[in-house]
């Protein structure tokens, strides 16, 4: 009997689990501890002469100015797309649930850039940039306007950081929205009761209650930020002078355009560990976040 | 009670107001796409602003053969089909296993796969890369399936294996399985026809993820006839780098497809958004 039900236990492996883990093991698993491997290898993709070289890779890193400030690039563009995206989608969901005409025609529109890719975004701005605004700017003598931004070193990370608001709002909008519609109507009934006036209701109940959307819509876009590549290379390709180059184009570069396989696989592991440490901590604080409610 | 009301309807003017404003300033690149995309090169140069005087439909026709437009949509189409649907198959059956099986491969399964979860695809490129490339495997639109899939199980297992233990109760399995059915029949005869809500979830986030993807792909297809509409894009940008006509053209073509779906669809879009963010 024992026998048979340990019998019964493998077909129900092999039937159900077996073919996704076999895929998810190769095309997953294997290539992430490879990669670990090959972070302490010269390999270059091409040569079959591999040599172990220890932590060389890593120091290397370290040392590599290109490395820090395409980390810090990177968490410029961080800081400002999270703040400044969720304050807006935050914002445009609390008036998309005051019940006014058209609100769900108005939902539906302000996701639409969703559903673009980030090529197709990156290429659109670029034109926009280029040939919009600047035309707006002589035009009307604009002077911030005149000079391309995807010209200027400063200018450009900016305008990386606008195409990725106007990205993200929406999707973030929708997640606010959910927030807000989830809060039972009788708390803000009583608060009207009580004297309460729009911002104390904002403040004091229906933010402290979506805590656990801030978490989800925090960390969406720390997350989705740190690996933006569509649209870094799509719009800016890292320029003017690599002011704009975000970390992922930085580890695609140093991989298949020098050839530094083993150097390009070390940042992104350290780029593995930043992620990871972020999404641990978005778990401790989304599990906080429902205790608390 | 009426200057409540009319303070009342007052805000909702404005609150309107503001939204319009914004919806505007959201909307304006896509106008400003449609205005240039049936002007000539030379009334772009010139006024960006203006309305054609006499449209045309030039770009796109340039735009339509340069890119291989036909080629693109149905690589992306195909691919996108078959991904989602054998990574919706592969993953509800992995989460089935993972809930029914009480065994502790399943719990490791979970584990394994949620954990995964944390590492970005720019971790696992370039081995993947080098794997796939001493194999031969890459420029090869079955791979990207393959890799899709093994991308995609885990949040797919993770989200499937939530809506099970949550909705889907044990009882009819077990006086199904006392009616004698196997564990096949059980799961495609009762458990996924219940999924329909969460597939439809998953299919939502899956396509618009491999419709739009790009990283990936440019490393895995190679040949023009390969592309897809991301990669076809792409390259096309880099032809066409002061000529914007048949650029923004090819990429009002790449947007239509998805925006009729969308036009059609919308309800279960945001549904779908909603409830894949909350559960992931």
């Amino acid at each position: 009997m024992g026998h048979n039900k340990k019998a019964q236990g493998l077909k129900f492996f092999i039937a159900f689990a077996a073919p996704t883990v076999f895929i998810f093991i190769t095309v997953v698993l294997i290539p992430f501890v490879y990669g670990v491997i090959m972070t302490f290898t010269d390999t270059n993709g091409i040569s079959s002469s591999i040599n172990w070289i220890g932590f060389k890779n890593y120091i290397q890193v370290i040392k590599d100015k290109a490395f820090w400030s395409s980390l810090l690039i990177t968490i410029e563009y961080v800081l400002a797309s999270v703040i400044f995206t969720n304050a807006l989608s935050f914002i445009i969901a609390y008036l998309l649930t005051l019940g006014i005409k058209g609100q769900s025609f108005l939902r539906s529109a302000f996701f639409t850039p969703n559903l673009l890719g980030g090529i197709v975004l990156g290429l659109v701005w670029r034109f926009i940039f280029q040939k919009f605004f600047v035309y707006i700017g002589t035009a009307f003598h604009i002077p911030i306007l005149e000079v391309s931004w995807l010209a200027d070193s400063h200018k450009a990370l900016i305008a990386m950081i606008i195409v990725s608001i106007w990205k993200t709002t929406g999707y973030l909008m929708i997640i606010y929205i959910a927030g807000f519609t989830s809060i039972p109507k009788d708390l803000l009934e009583a608060a009207d009761i009580d004297g309460c006036n729009k911002l104390q209701k904002i403040l004091k109940i229906q933010a402290p209650m979506m805590a656990s959307s801030f978490v989800i819509c925090t960390f969406l876009t720390i997350t989705g930020s740190f690996m933006a590549y569509d649209i870094n290379v799509s719009l800016t390709k890292g320029d003017p002078f690599g002011s704009t180059t975000l970390i992922s184009l930085n580890i695609f570069r140093e991989a298949f355009v020098h050839n530094n396989y083993g150097k390009g696989q070390a940042e992104a592991i350290i780029l593995f560990i930043i992620i990871a440490f972020i999404a641990s901590l978005q778990v401790y604080l989304g599990k906080k976040a429902e205790v608390e409610q | 009670m009426k200057p409540v009301e009319s303070k009342k309807s007052h805000n909702g003017i404005i609150t309107t107001a503001i939204l319009w404003c914004l919806l505007i300033i959201f909307i304006i690149p896509f106008a400003i796409m449609l205005i240039s995309a049936f002007k000539t090169n030379a009334e772009i140069m010139g006024n960006p602003l203006a309305i054609s005087k006499n449209p045309t439909l030039s770009n796109f026709i340039d735009a339509f053969t340069a890119m291989n437009y036909p080629v693109a949509l149905l690589n992306t189409f195909i691919i996108t089909l078959i991904s989602v649907a054998l990574i919706i198959l592969t993953s509800a059956m992995v989460a089935y296993y993972v809930l029914r099986s009480k065994s502790k491969v399943g719990k490791f399964i979970f584990y394994l796969f949620t954990s995964s979860m944390m590492i970005p695809f720019q971790a696992i490129m370039i081995p993947l890369v080098t794997i796939y490339g001493h194999l031969g495997l890459l420029s090869n639109r079955m791979t990207l399936i393959y890799l899709y899939i093994g991308f995609g199980c885990s949040q797919g297992m993770f989200i499937f294996h939530g809506f099970m233990k949550s909705s889907i109760p044990i009882s009819i399995e077990e006086s199904a399985k006392i009616d004698g059915a196997n564990v096949k029949q059980i799961f495609f005869g009762i458990v996924f026809p219940l999924l329909k809500p969460i597939i439809a979830t998953l299919a939502v986030l899956d396509v618009l993820w491999i419709w739009n993807d790009f990283m990936l792909p440019s490393l895995v297809l190679t040949k023009p006839f390969q592309l897809t509409l991301p990669l076809s894009n792409y390259s096309f940008s880099g032809q066409m780098s002061v000529n914007f006509g048949p650029l923004i053209a090819s990429l009002v073509m790449t947007i239509i497809p998805v925006l009729v779906l969308y036009i059609f669809l919308q309800k279960y879009i945001i549904e779908g958004i909603t409830s894949g963010a909350v559960k992931s």
